[in-house]
């Protein structure tokens, strides 16, 4: 699935991000293919989801190079030095990159299939009937086509989270990230939600998952990454970092949630 | 009464039992009918009511007249001060720290002095400016016209009024625009919209459900502030005008009566209007049910239709749980099998509709 030779999809080189005197990323370095899967695991406050939203300019890195798809994430290189993006050149970066998040967020005042229109419409300008096809096809993809005009506060959590995959979806990005994706859910439906995401892998999505369903990870991801105080502590074959930890912070990690 | 209980709960159609006596209530209730009955009674024959003049006055030209500028001095300064509102409280929210500050010191000036002050100010306008020129500053001005001619005292009443409550719809909406989740903010900057787009797309029709019913307020009180620009002066209007009627014929109470009975009937239609125009907003949250064209199509999918109990009372179940939050008790579909999307209602749907409550829009055609 790892195609070596062509550019990675997320460098990471020495990211750093502090919230005042703060520290939540300590220098993390590290690389994802394009079509890999990448699991993120960790205790809470970690750092994982801030990395996460700095790779989307949600959070603005304090030090250190992001870039997706070779381009650098949030700023402008030119005459070697670097220049803070206008909000719109950041904000035609984030179209090609998709999130889901914890507590889902989708519009509560739009169906689901207006949920899933809506930036298609909006922020690539593409014609009406075309983008509710496109729609339409994306719900029943996560086997939602029969609730295409509910409201969210209609749908159960897992409904929710399945159509704000097909909201990100709907964009078409090159990268996915998932941002704790079943943990606001009810463990009756957790498996729902992540069989789409198996599926989306299998379609040869990127994705870099946030996540606390080690199952999950040594299923369907390609490699883990176990961060703690900001930093990577190991990383590797999900089926390596998970049966044979070599740090004792993972393996005091692990043997709690396994 | 019979679907509902004393304290406001559905009773249980399936259970007989000695509903609880309230006696207190109701002799209450008849104590209170009696002293209102006593104070009409004497009412309709006190002399100072005067009412064979209210008769005369309350469809009189003049009057009828004033209360249609009072009506266009409400409409025209409310929809200023909407539009200006919203600018304000978005400058308020902006990054940009000279733009916030412009509307900080804005709302400074206009909530901390009194409306009626304003209006008098801006009836001075005239004698403080005496001619408005445009044109480059230290110059011979291109045009210039006097500022009484400019500015009648209709446009100055609706200006004072108009930038008065600005300052307050501005705090409202503030307030509306801050009670939105943040998430849906992030949600829509991830999907690639400008800040632009998620403020009309997303945050704004969400706090228009937290705008309303305090900016249905600002109306109601707008329609009676109108009677302070007087002030100005503008004489017109419904209040200046049944005063002015009142000085000559001395018919001060009957007068007085005729202007409440005009204020009280324009109030109940923008009650009425705020009304509907909540439904309008709730849509999505308010509601606990799925859209008409949805439900029929899963309930003509399945044959299941919930019906309880025939011709029994109604079970009227009120919503319990806070709207965002995801149905306590989802329908469970199997994971990506979506034929079989088994379409259950949650248990707490209403299965009937309470009768006051109209079906809600279709999810389409609704921009």
């Amino acid at each position: 699935m790892v195609t070596a030779l062509a550019t990675p999809m997320v460098v990471a080189d020495r990211v750093s991000k502090s919230f005042g005197s703060n520290e939540v990323l300590k220098s993390i370095s590290l690389e994802v293919q394009s079509g890999e899967v990448m699991c993120l695991v960790g205790p809470s406050g970690s750092g994982k989801s801030t990395f996460l939203r700095c790779i989307n300019h949600l959070e603005v890195v304090s030090s250190g190079r992001l870039s997706v798809d070779g381009e650098l994430i949030g700023y402008r290189e030119a005459n070697n030095r670097l220049y803070e993006m206008r909000p719109k050149e950041a904000a035609r970066q984030r179209r090609d990159i998709g999130m889901v998040f914890q507590r889902f967020n989708l519009f509560p005042h739009m169906t689901a299939l207006q949920n899933v229109m809506e930036a298609p419409i909006r922020v690539k300008g593409l014609s009406k009937a075309g983008v509710e096809a496109n729609a339409r096809a994306l719900l029943a993809r996560v086997g939602l086509a029969e609730r295409a005009d509910y409201y969210p506060a209609h749908l159960s959590g897992g409904q929710q989270q399945r159509v704000a995959i097909a909201r990100a979806l709907a964009m078409e990005p090159k990268l996915m990230l998932f941002d704790e994706p079943t943990s606001a859910l009810d463990p009756e439906l957790v498996g729902e939600v992540l069989d789409v995401m198996q599926n989306l892998a299998r379609d040869g999505m990127t994705m870099i998952v946030v996540t606390h369903e080690m199952g999950f990870a040594k299923e369907v991801a390609d490699s883990l990454v176990f961060m703690d105080g900001g930093v990577v502590v190991e990383s590797g074959h999900p089926s390596d970092v998970l049966t044979n930890p070599q740090h004792a912070r993972t393996q005091a990690f692990l043997s709690k949630v396994l | 009464m019979a679907d509902t209980a004393a304290n406001g709960r559905p009773t249980e159609p399936g259970i007989k039992a000695i509903r609880l006596r309230h006696p207190w209530r109701n002799i209450f209730a008849v104590v209170l009918l009696l002293i209102v009955a006593l104070f009409i009674a004497d009412a309709a024959v006190r002399p100072a009511f005067d009412w064979p003049a209210v008769g005369k006055y309350i469809f009189d030209q003049r009057i009828s007249q004033a209360a249609f500028v009072t009506l266009q001095l409400t409409v025209y300064s409310m929809i200023i001060a909407i539009i200006l509102g919203v600018t304000l409280a978005i400058m308020r929210l902006s990054p940009n720290p000279v733009v916030s500050s412009i509307a900080w010191v804005y709302l400074w000036v206009f909530r901390g002095t009194p409306v009626y002050v304003q209006l008098v100010f801006w009836g001075l306008i005239g004698t403080i400016y005496q001619s408005i020129d445009i044109g480059l500053p230290f110059t011979e001005p291109w045009v210039s016209f006097p500022t009484r001619v400019a500015l009648s005292a209709f446009i100055l009443a609706i200006v004072g009024l108009a930038l008065n409550e600005a300052a307050y719809m501005a705090e409202i909406v503030r307030a509306g625009l801050l009670s939105v989740d943040s998430g849906q903010e992030e949600a829509a900057t991830a999907l690639g919209m400008s800040w632009f787009q998620t403020m009309v797309r997303v945050i704004v029709p969400q706090s228009m459900r937290v705008i309303i019913p305090p900016a249905g307020n600002e109306v109601i009180s707008m329609l009676k502030t109108t009677s302070l620009v007087t002030a100005i002066p503008f004489t017109l209007e419904l209040y200046t005008r049944s005063r002015d009627i009142s000085a000559v014929t001395f018919e001060t109470v009957p007068l007085l009566i005729v202007a409440s009975m005009w204020y009280l009937f324009f109030t109940s239609i923008l009650m009425v209007g705020q009304y509907f125009l909540e439904k309008r907003f709730a849509r999505g949250i308010g509601d606990r049910r799925p859209n008409k064209k949805a439900d029929g199509a899963t309930a003509s999918m399945t044959g299941v239709t919930p019906v309880v109990g025939g011709n029994q009372p109604t079970v009227v179940l009120p919503p319990t749980d806070p709207p965002t939050d995801p149905p306590t008790d989802p329908p469970t579909d199997p994971p990506n099998d979506p034929p079989n999307d088994p379409p259950t209602d949650p248990p707490n749907d209403p299965p009937n509709d309470p009768p006051n409550d109209p079906p809600n829009d279709p999810p389409k055609g609704d921009r």
